[in-house]
């Protein structure tokens, strides 16, 4: 049997600091969106997670 | 020859033979590897032999012996649990699980058949036992042992038959859409994508079906999650899904859609053909415990 974490924001990253503060998960704020992309891409590889992208220039990092 | 001898054998090998009949290779079933082949056969023929000395051991009045037949159906049991654990240990390593309702319906297959090779040793045993007791002709007795055990082996095999999505829906090829993050296909939505490189990768490389129920009961049927997680898995082994296991982007998702009933599906493959992809949706089998009648009070 596998145990893990599975229906949890891991990170977000955003380039919105008005939208999003304090919570569980790690906060990215990055300067433009090829960099929330890019940290996306590393954060959702490293962790097996899934980028969703919640607008306002917000993506979060999911792990089903 | 003797005659209980002469019972035995030919229902012995008419129970191997109804065994054999249902091996196949079949690639949305299991992947029968060597092992697994000979191991089946063997527990065939076991079964087949315990069918074949039923009819003779009533006939010699030995009637402690049928109760092994009680003990022959535990043993066939544990076969049922040794496929689902087996296929249970596997499922981590697939991109795309089977799902535990597919499992459970292949290891009930694999139960079934066996009891099929003892139902049909049985009846041809029955057959030749009442010829001979009225003294038919030897030869002819055989060949009524074998039409009667053809005809059972032929009848369970229809029996057994599984359908497939193919009776109960029609699936016709559907446009992936993006609404902003957001994968639609056919107006449901599915997922949201939040990479942009992903998305591209399903627009070029997607490919999308729309599985419309033909009735009632065939919603009830595609409604069922086990039943759309085996036609996931069904599309994704036959097609060669382009993902990795760090890749949760590209997991196909059947979604219904709540209106209507219909369940749209997205899939990212390597040589995207719309039409093999059709035909393997078509293929997947209806699973047992999916199977309902919702509306026949």
């Amino acid at each position: 049997m596998d145990y893990g974490i599975k229906e949890l924001i891991i990170a977000i990253i955003t380039t919105n600091r008005e939208l999003v503060s304090g919570g569980t998960a790690p906060i990215f704020y990055v300067e433009n969106d090829e960099k929330k992309e890019e940290k996306a891409l590393l954060v959702s590889k490293t962790t097996m997670g899934m980028v969703h992208d919640i607008g306002d220039g917000t993506y979060i990092v999911v792990k089903h | 020859m003797e005659k209980d001898f002469l019972i035995i054998l030919v229902s012995f090998i008419m129970g191997i033979i109804a065994r054999t009949f249902m091996i196949k290779v079949d690639y949305r079933q299991y992947p029968t590897y060597p092992q697994s082949y000979l191991s089946h056969i063997t527990l065939g023929i076991i079964a087949a032999g315990l069918g074949a000395v039923v009819i003779p051991a009533i006939a010699n009045k030995e009637f402690v012996a049928v109760t092994f037949l009680a003990i022959a159906a535990q043993h066939f049991r544990d076969v049922r649990s040794l496929e689902r654990e087996s296929l249970d240990n596997i499922e981590p390593t697939e991109l795309v699980p089977r799902g535990t309702a597919y499992i459970e319906d292949i290891a009930k297959i694999f139960e079934a058949r066996n009891y099929m090779a003892i139902l049909t040793a049985t009846g041809t045993g029955a057959t030749l036992y009442l010829a001979l007791y009225f003294e038919l002709n030897r030869y002819f007795s055989i060949a009524l042992g074998i039409i009667i055990g053809s005809i059972i082996i032929t009848a369970l095999n229809r029996l057994l038959k599984m359908s497939t999505i193919e009776e109960i829906a029609d699936v016709q090829s559907a446009e992936i859409e993006f609404d902003g993050p957001l994968l639609k296909i056919a107006g449901t939505f599915v997922m949201n994508i939040g990479l942009k490189d992903s998305r591209e990768i399903f627009k070029k490389q997607g490919v999308a079906v729309e599985i419309i129920p033909k009735d009632k009961y065939a919603t009830a049927i595609l409604s069922n999650i086990g039943q759309r997680q085996a036609i996931q898995h069904n599309a994704a082994i036959q097609l060669g899904i382009r993902k990795d296991v760090d890749e949760p982007d590209f997991t196909p998702i059947a979604r219904i859609n709540t209106a209507n009933g219909n369940v749209v599906m997205a899939i990212v493959v390597r040589d995207a053909d719309i039409n093999k992809y059709i035909e393997a949706v078509k293929g997947t089998p209806i699973l047992e415990s999916a199977k309902r009648k919702p509306i026949d009070i």
